[in-house]
C-alpha cells in the first residue's frame, strides 16, 4: 500500500490550461471544491424553496409575483415538497460531506497524493452535476414539477399523468435525476474505498486514521452497497412509466373510471427498495458529520478523542445496523407485523453506538481547554442537535407510537434536526475548520459567531415547536395545513415557525459572504492555523497538486495526540519522527 | 508556558456563557410545553383501551428518553462553561474503558427493554385477528376520498369488479352487477360504527397509496391498491372523529378526509336501516 503513495505521484504536473484545471480536473481538490459549489448552489435553491413552503402553510391565499395564476396551488406547494427533500438529500446533505470534503481531505489526511482512480473521480462528479441539471429541468417541464415526494412512492410515481400534475414528465426527469446520482455515487463510492485501502501512507495503520476518515470510509461502503439498489429501483421505476412494465404496479388499479393495464407488481417492493437505500442514506449524510464533530472537538478541547477506538467501532457498528432497520419507515405500510416488531428492535439498537458516541463527544470536552472558534461552535451545536433529534428516533422506532406520528409534523421533526441540521452544522463545522486550507486564508470569526447564535438558536425555534405540532395530530405534506378541522388549532405554532425560518434563513446570508469575502480579504492562515496535528495541517495552504510536495509523510502516532503530558507544546503532528517529537519535550 | 496559550485564552468566557445558556434556555422551555402543555401540543384522548396502551408505552419512552435528554443536554452545557479556556492545561486522558462498558450496557438495557415493552401495544391490534363475531366494514380509498361499504342485511360483501368501477353513475367500489350478494351492500363515504363493539376494517384502496388515521383511535394504516389489510378496534365512547389520509397520493392529498361516527347500538341500528331503505 505504502509504495504506490510514495512512487505513484512523482509525476504530477499542474495543467495549464483553465478547462484542465478547473473544470475537466482529475485533481481530487479541485474536484472537492466542485462538489461543494454544487452542493452550495442546490442548499441555497433548497432553502428557498422551503421558506416558499412556510410561507404558504400560513399565508395560504397571499399573492405571489413568479407563480402562474398569483396564488400557489396545492399541487405546486406538493412540487415544493418533493424538489426540497430530493435537493436537500441528495444534492447537499450527500454531495458536501462526502463528494465535497471527503474528495478534498481523504487523500490529504491519508498522505495519498490522490484518489486512487482520478479520472473515476472526475467522472463522478460531472454525472453528479448532470443529475442536478436533469433535477433542476423538472422545475420548467410540461406538467411541472414531480409531487410525489422524495421517496417517490408508487403507483403514485408509477403510472405518469393519470395520476395528477407533474407525474409526466417531471417525474421521469426526477428518477432519471435519482438516478444518475446513484450511479455517480456508486463511482464515488469505489474511489473513496480503494483510496482508504491502499493509498494510506506508512504507518498510517486503520487505527490511527483520524475520525473523519473512518466518517468517510465507512459512508463509502454503505453507498457502494446502497446506492446500486436504488438504481435498480429507479431504472425498475423507468420501466414501469415507459415500457409497460408492472414491477411496482398491481392489477386492479381504477383511476378516474378507468381500470389500469397493469398486473402483477407489488407496491411495497419500491418501498423496500427506496428504504434498503433510503435508511442507510440517512447514514451517509450523518456519519461525515459525525467523524467532523469528533475531530473538531478534540481539537478545540485540545484533547485526545475520548474512547478513540469506541468512536471508530460505534461508526461501523452504526454503518452495518443502518442496513437492517429500513423497515422501520414501513411499519404501518401492510407488511408483516411481526417483520415491523423485528425492524423496531433492531431500530432501537442502533441508539446504543448513537449514545456511545455522544458520550464520548462530552467525554472529549470533560477536562479540555476549549476554544470557542466557529467551526468548535457548530461541532458543540451538532452534539446538541443530534442529540435532541436523535431521542425523538425512539418514539418513531416503535410500531405501536408510530401509530399516533406516522405521516405527521412529528416525523418531519425528527429527521430535520438530525439528519438535516445535525449534517448541516457538520459540513459548517467542516467549512470553518478546513477553510484556510482549502483557500489559504481565515474566514471572518466574527461572523462565524453570528451566523452561529442565529443558526443554532434558529434550528431550534423551528424544528422543537414542529414536535408538538406533530404530536398533536399536524399531518405533513399537507398544501393547506388547516385540511384537517384541528389543524387550525396549530396555524399559531406554524406561524412561529415560518417566521424563525425566514429569520435563520436571512442569517445563512451571513455565511455566504464571509464565506466569499474571505476568499479574498481573510487574513492569510498559513499551514497550520489551529495548531492541530492530522496531515492536511503539515503541507501549504492550499495543498500543491500533489498535497505534498514530493515530501509523503510517514505516520508514528494517532490522530489527536494533544496536550501530551511532558510536551512544550500541546500537538503533536502525526508525521513527526519519535526523535522530532523528543525535541518537543 | 505552552506554545499555544499565548492568545487563545481571550474571550472565551463570552460565548461558553452564551452557548450554555442557550442549550439550558432550549431544555427548560422544551421541558415547559411537555408537562404544561401552553399550546396544543399533546393528541385528544384515545377511545379505546389498545390505544391507552399506546399512550402508555408513549409516556414510559417520554420518560426514557426525557430523563437522558436533560442530562446530555445540561452535561454539555456544564462541560461547555465548565472547560472553557482559561489558560489551564487540558487534562490528558485517552478514554476509559470501564465507562464505555458502562453506558453500552447501560444503553443497550434502557432502549432495547423500551423497544421489547412496546410489543404489546403493537401485537393487541396487528398479532391478533379480530374476533369472529367483530363487525367487518370495507374501507376504500382512492384520490381523495374514503367510501365505507357494509354487508348488508345478508351479511355477506358482494364481489367487486375494478371494470364496473363509475363514480360518476353511482357505483365507486365497482359492485358487480350480477352478483346477489352486492345489491344490499351499503356504501357511504363516513363510518359509523356501534360503541363496544369490535369493528373490522378491511383496507383497500382503488389508486395510489393512501392512509386511514385517527388520532383517537390511536390506529393509522396504509391503503394499499392490490391489497386489503386487515385492522381492528374497539370504541369504548360516541362522538364524531375526524378520519385523515396521512400518505402522500396527489395533489388533493390535503383535503381527502371524512368522519368515524361512534354511536349507540340503538342509533346503529337506525342507521342501518335508513341507509338500507335509500341504497
Amino acid at each position: 500500500m505504502s509504495s504506490h503513495a510514495q512512487t505513484g505521484h512523482a509525476v504530477v504536473v499542474e495543467p495549464s490550461g483553465f478547462i484542465r484545471k478547473y473544470i475537466f480536473s482529475i485533481d481530487h481538490k479541485v474536484i472537492g471544491i466542485q462538489y461543494f459549489l454544487l452542493a452550495l448552489t442546490a442548499v441555497c435553491v433548497g432553502i428557498v424553496l422551503s421558506l416558499l413552503m412556510r410561507f404558504h402553510l400560513v399565508y395560504p391565499g397571499a399573492h405571489l409575483p413568479f407563480v402562474s395564476g398569483g396564488i400557489m396551488t396545492p399541487e405546486q406547494y406538493m412540487a415544493l415538497v418533493t424538489m426540497h427533500g430530493t435537493i436537500m438529500v441528495f444534492f447537499v446533505l450527500t454531495t458536501a460531506p462526502q463528494g465535497g470534503f471527503g474528495n478534498y481531505f481523504l487523500p490529504i489526511q491519508i498522505g495519498a497524493p490522490d484518489m486512487a482512480f482520478p479520472r473515476l473521480n472526475m467522472l463522478s462528479f460531472w454525472v453528479t452535476f448532470l443529475a442536478f441539471v436533469a433535477i433542476l429541468a423538472a422545475f420548467v417541464v410540461p406538467g411541472g414539477a414531480p409531487i410525489s415526494g422524495w421517496t417517490g412512492y408508487t403507483p403514485l410515481s408509477g403510472m405518469g399523468e393519470v395520476t395528477g400534475p407533474g407525474e409526466g414528465m417531471g417525474q421521469t426527469l426526477w428518477i432519471v435525476s435519482i438516478s444518475l446520482f446513484c450511479l455517480a455515487s456508486l463511482l464515488g463510492a469505489l474511489n473513496f474505498i480503494a483510496t482508504t485501502i491502499d493509498l494510506r501512507a506508512p504507518g498510517m495503520t486503520l487505527f490511527r486514521m483520524p475520525l473523519t476518515v473512518w466518517g468517510w470510509f465507512v459512508t463509502a461502503i454503505l453507498g457502494l452497497l446502497a446506492f446500486g439498489v436504488l438504481l435498480a429501483g429507479g431504472v425498475l421505476l423507468l420501466l414501469d412509466r415507459s415500457a409497460g412494465t408492472s414491477f411496482f404496479l398491481p392489477a386492479g388499479m381504477v383511476v378516474n373510471d378507468q381500470l389500469q393495464p397493469h398486473s402483477g407488481g407489488s407496491p411495497l417492493l419500491w418501498q423496500h427498495l427506496f428504504w434498503f437505500f433510503g435508511h442507510p442514506e440517512v447514514y451517509i449524510a450523518i456519519l461525515p458529520g459525525m467523524g467532523v464533530a469528533s475531530h473538531v472537538l478534540s481539537t478545540f478541547s485540545r484533547k485526545p478523542v475520548y474512547g478513540y477506538r469506541a468512536m471508530a467501532m460505534a461508526i461501523c457498528a452504526i454503518g452495518f445496523l443502518g442496513f437492517m432497520v429500513w423497515g422501520h419507515h414501513m411499519f404501518l405500510s401492510g407488511m408483516s407485523p411481526y417483520s415491523g416488531f423485528a425492524f423496531s428492535v433492531l431500530t432501537m439498537s442502533i441508539g446504543v453506538p448513537s449514545a456511545i458516541k455522544t458520550f464520548n463527544w462530552i467525554g472529549t470536552l470533560w477536562g479540555g481547554k476549549i476554544q470557542f472558534k466557529s467551526p468548535m461552535l457548530f461541532a458543540l451545536g451538532f452534539v446538541s442537535l443530534f442529540v435532541s433529534g436523535g431521542l425523538s428516533g425512539l418514539f418513531l422506532a416503535q410500531p405501536a407510537v408510530d401509530n399516533m406520528l406516522h405521516g405527521g409534523y412529528y416525523v418531519v421533526a425528527h429527521f430535520h434536526l438530525v439528519m438535516g441540521v445535525a449534517a448541516i452544522f457538520g459540513i459548517f463545522a467542516a467549512t470553518y475548520f478546513w477553510f484556510p486550507k482549502m483557500f489559504g486564508r481565515m474566514m471572518s470569526e466574527p461572523l462565524g459567531k453570528l451566523h452561529f447564535w442565529f443558526t443554532f438558536a434558529g434550528a431550534y425555534c423551528i424544528f422543537m415547536p414542529m414536535h408538538f405540532v406533530g404530536l398533536a395530530g399536524g399531518i405533513r405534506r399537507y398544501a393547506d395545513a388547516t385540511g384537517t378541522n384541528y389543524g387550525a388549532a396549530l396555524q399559531p405554532a406554524h406561524m412561529f415557525m415560518t417566521y424563525a425560518a425566514f429569520i435563520t434563513g436571512a442569517a445563512q446570508l451571513v455565511f455566504l459572504f464571509n464565506f466569499f469575502w474571505s476568499l479574498k480579504h481573510g487574513p492569510v492562515a498559513g499551514k497550520n492555523p489551529w495548531n492541530a496535528t492530522t496531515l492536511e495541517w503539515i503541507t501549504d495552504s492550499p495543498p500543491p497538486i500533489d498535497n505534498f510536495g514530493g515530501h509523503y509523510p510517514s505516520v508514528y502516532r494517532g490522530p489527536y495526540e494533544f496536550s501530551v503530558p511532558g510536551y512544550r507544546q500541546d500537538f503533536i503532528p502525526q508525521n513527526l519522527t519519535p526523535d522530532q517529537a523528543a525535541l518537543l519535550k | 508556558m505552552r506554545l499555544s496559550n499565548r492568545n487563545s485564552m481571550s474571550g472565551s468566557a463570552a460565548p461558553a456563557a452564551m452557548l450554555a445558556l442557550l442549550i439550558v434556555i432550549m431544555v427548560v422551555v422544551t421541558v415547559y410545553v411537555f408537562v404544561a402543555n401552553p399550546f396544543p401540543s399533546r393528541p385528544p384522548a384515545p377511545i379505546t383501551t389498545v390505544g391507552q396502551l399506546v399512550d402508555h408505552q408513549y409516556f414510559l419512552t417520554l420518560c426514557v428518553t426525557g430523563v437522558v435528554f436533560i442530562l446530555s443536554q445540561l452535561g454539555l452545557a456544564y462541560a461547555i462553561w465548565r472547560f472553557r479556556d482559561r489558560g489551564q492545561t487540558a487534562h490528558f486522558t485517552r478514554g476509559s474503558n470501564t465507562l464505555e462498558m458502562i453506558w453500552t450496557t447501560a444503553t443497550i438495557v434502557l432502549f432495547l427493554g423500551l423497544g421489547l415493552m412496546g410489543r404489546k401495544a403493537w401485537a393487541e391490534v396487528r398479532f391478533t385477528p379480530a374476533e369472529p363475531n367483530a363487525l367487518q366494514v370495507e374501507v376504500t380509498t382512492n384520490q381523495f376520498v374514503f367510501n365505507f361499504r357494509y354487508p348488508g342485511p345478508d351479511g355477506k360483501f358482494g364481489k367487486l369488479d375494478p371494470a364496473q368501477v363509475s363514480a360518476s353513475t353511482g357505483n365507486p367500489l365497482g359492485l358487480d352487477s350480477k352478483d346477489p350478494d352486492g345489491k344490499d351492500d351499503i356504501v357511504v363515504p363516513t363510518l359509523t360504527v356501534p360503541v363496544d363493539r369490535q369493528v373490522e376494517l378491511l383496507i383497500r384502496s382503488q389508486d395510489v397509496i393512501h392512509n386511514f388515521y385517527v388520532r383517537e383511535l390511536r390506529l393509522q394504516q396504509d391503503a394499499v391498491p392490490g391489497m386489503v389489510i386487515p385492522i381492528h378496534f374497539t370504541a369504548n365512547q360516541t362522538g364524531r372523529y375526524e378520519i385523515v389520509c396521512t400518505q402522500l397520493c396527489g395533489l388533493g392529498h390535503y383535503r381527502m378526509r371524512s368522519f368515524l361516527d361512534v354511536v349507540s347500538d340503538v342509533d346503529y341500528q337506525n342507521f342501518l336501516k335508513q341507509q338500507a331503505a335509500t341504497q
